[in-house]
């Protein structure tokens, strides 16, 4: 086999392997709640997966192959432990496993597990790890590196959340209808928030970072296919394949800050954004506008903008107006500051951010320095531009981008 | 499960309200009470007095110490609890939801110690 067969052996072995493993271990703590003895009893097979697919081919019935593994060594440590009685919590471990293998056809309890993830009664920054983790089985100190947050920490905070399931008596079932509209949205923004984290590494170098946002995107396509008919969760999955199709864009052959505007179309992924259309579409049929759907709606007009030439910036304020009274935020802010300067001139853009310049924390904020010096440079003030590249490039983390602000910086005139 | 939906709220609030105001209160949870026993989840209940009543002992350099007032000096005050027995914890959160209690001051539900399943 050569090099790129065995990857794509490996990815495909992976993600099965990543599918039912999500699978047993929600069916499994289903009826305990307890997470941790769920992935404790499939640890072990879930790695002989991780090791046997890639090698010798997926199996035709992966969760059996699965379970066959789990209630082996579960077995064998029972053996092991010499007892005459099983423990209450061995005991329970045993009549799962007998009862998940005598299933004909597995049900898919993946959704009730990520709505516990997602409780409001757990903590929000470990819901987007805490769902890594149990849904698709990636081990703690990968989720750590993704999240910049030390190994040991996110292991802790991690086992306190599947602790605060299993005590606190947390659920792992799909809300009532007349809840679940409000709960749905924790779980979709904790899949944001791992998409956010997966999407910062924009040269794909950091390979757990470039990987999160994958199977962010996973997540995103599983609830739109276990709640069909959620415009939010569209949204959500449109929203992320419109910036994802970018990806390889973003930076020029150099490795380059590339800005939306000036990127090349042709390295779009054009399925991608075909997809988040045809999501949209079917969203907006639904009827039930969010901040989802406004911020994907949002990105296809860029999207048609630099394709096609056609600007479209009065639909564009008008969506930020939307988004703006929905989901307040700084981001949201200055981007509606940058559409304004687009439809009214970069003038009515400055006094847009300005008007937002009360909020103390944008003082420290890049993106608003970034705003307000490339609206001074197109507004012909040069000087004032050159001290708000400055700032911004002190505020800047990614090297790259720093770069690209200098370059703005050095053609000012004076 | 067994859940403690434990009421915090300002004592003094109480104290100053008119008769009429108080009887709305009392009205208030004396209904929630009723549903929750016609719902056959109630197992105990009771309001607690004013945390001025309180005695607090605890044990400093070996001495145990005899204390006047409540642990917590806090805002609110525990003033009395719900035990319940639901499924899970969104049937306690929406149990307490209904509480008249969160509408003047705090709920706060905590999940009873299963002691007969060995203590885990």
């Amino acid at each position: 086999m050569n090099t790129i067969n065995n990857e794509q052996a490996r990815d495909t072995a992976e993600s099965v392997a990543r599918r039912s493993y999500g699978k047993l271990v929600a069916y499994l703590a289903a009826r305990t709640r307890d997470v941790d003895a769920a992935e404790d009893a499939l640890a072990d097979a879930f790695a002989a997966a991780l090791a046997d697919w890639p090698q010798k081919g997926c199996p035709n019935n992966p969760e059996a192959w699965l379970l066959a593994v789990a209630r082996r060594k579960f077995l064998d440590t029972v053996r092991g432990q010499r007892r005459e009685v099983l423990s209450d919590d061995l005991e329970t471990m045993a009549e799962s496993l007998a009862a998940a293998a005598s299933e004909s056809h597995f049900p898919d309890q993946r959704l009730g597990l990520m709505f516990a993830c997602a409780h409001p009664a757990i903590e929000a920054g470990i819901r987007a790890p805490l769902m890594l983790q149990v849904i698709l089985g990636l081990d703690a100190s990968r989720i750590a590196s993704a999240f910049l947050i030390s190994p040991a920490t996110m292991g802790q905070r991690l086992v306190r959340a599947k602790q605060k399931i299993r005590q606190a008596g947390i659920p792992l079932h799909v809300p009532e209808p007349e809840e679940l509209r409000e709960r749905l949205e924790t779980v979709l923004d904790a899949i944001y928030a791992a998409f956010a984290e997966g999407w910062i590494d924009a040269s794909g170098a950091d390979v757990a970072r470039r990987d999160l946002a994958e199977e962010s995107i996973y997540l995103g396509r599983l609830v739109t296919q276990l709640l069909p008919s959620e415009p939010e969760a569209m949204g959500l999955l449109a929203l992320m394949l419109f910036a994802e199709s970018r990806r390889g864009a973003r930076r020029d052959a150099q490795g380059e800050y590339v800005p939306l505007m000036e990127q090349r179309v042709d390295a779009w992924d054009k399925a991608m954004i075909d997809e988040a259309e045809q999501l949209l579409f079917h969203a907006a049929e639904l009827k039930l506008v969010g901040r989802y759907q406004l911020e994907a709606a949002i990105q296809s007009a860029h999207v048609a903008r630099v394709r096609n030439g056609r600007a479209n910036c009065a639909q564009v304020v008008e969506l930020y107006d939307a988004l703006l009274a929905l989901a307040p935020s700084p981001v949201v802010a200055i981007n509606r500051a940058l559409a304004v300067a687009e439809r009214d001139g970069p003038q009515a853009g400055l006094e847009a951010l300005q008007s937002i310049a009360e909020d103390a924390r944008l003082r420290e904020y890049q993106p608003w320095w970034a705003a307000r010096a490339d609206l001074l440079a197109r507004a012909g003030s040069a000087n004032e531009a050159r001290q708000a590249y400055e700032i911004a490039i002190g505020l800047e983390k990614d090297e790259s981008v720093r770069r690209f602000l200098d370059r703005r910086r050095s053609v000012l005139g004076s | 499960m067994q859940y403690l939906l434990a009421l915090y709220s300002n004592e003094n609030v109480f104290a100053t309200m008119t008769p009429e105001q108080q009887q709305k209160g009392y009205a208030a949870y004396m209904a929630y009470t009723e549903a929750l026993k016609t719902a056959g989840v109630l197992l105990s209940s009771n309001r607690l007095r004013p945390s001025a009543t309180a005695t607090t002992l605890r044990t400093t350099d070996g001495k145990t110490q005899v204390l006047d007032g409540p642990f917590a000096d806090s805002k609110e005050q525990l003033g009395g609890y719900y035990l319940i027995d639901v499924p899970d914890l969104d049937a306690a959160l929406s149990w307490a939801g209904r509480c008249p209690g969160v509408g003047h001051g705090v709920v706060e539900v905590r999940a009873i110690w299963d002691m007969t399943k060995g203590g885990k």
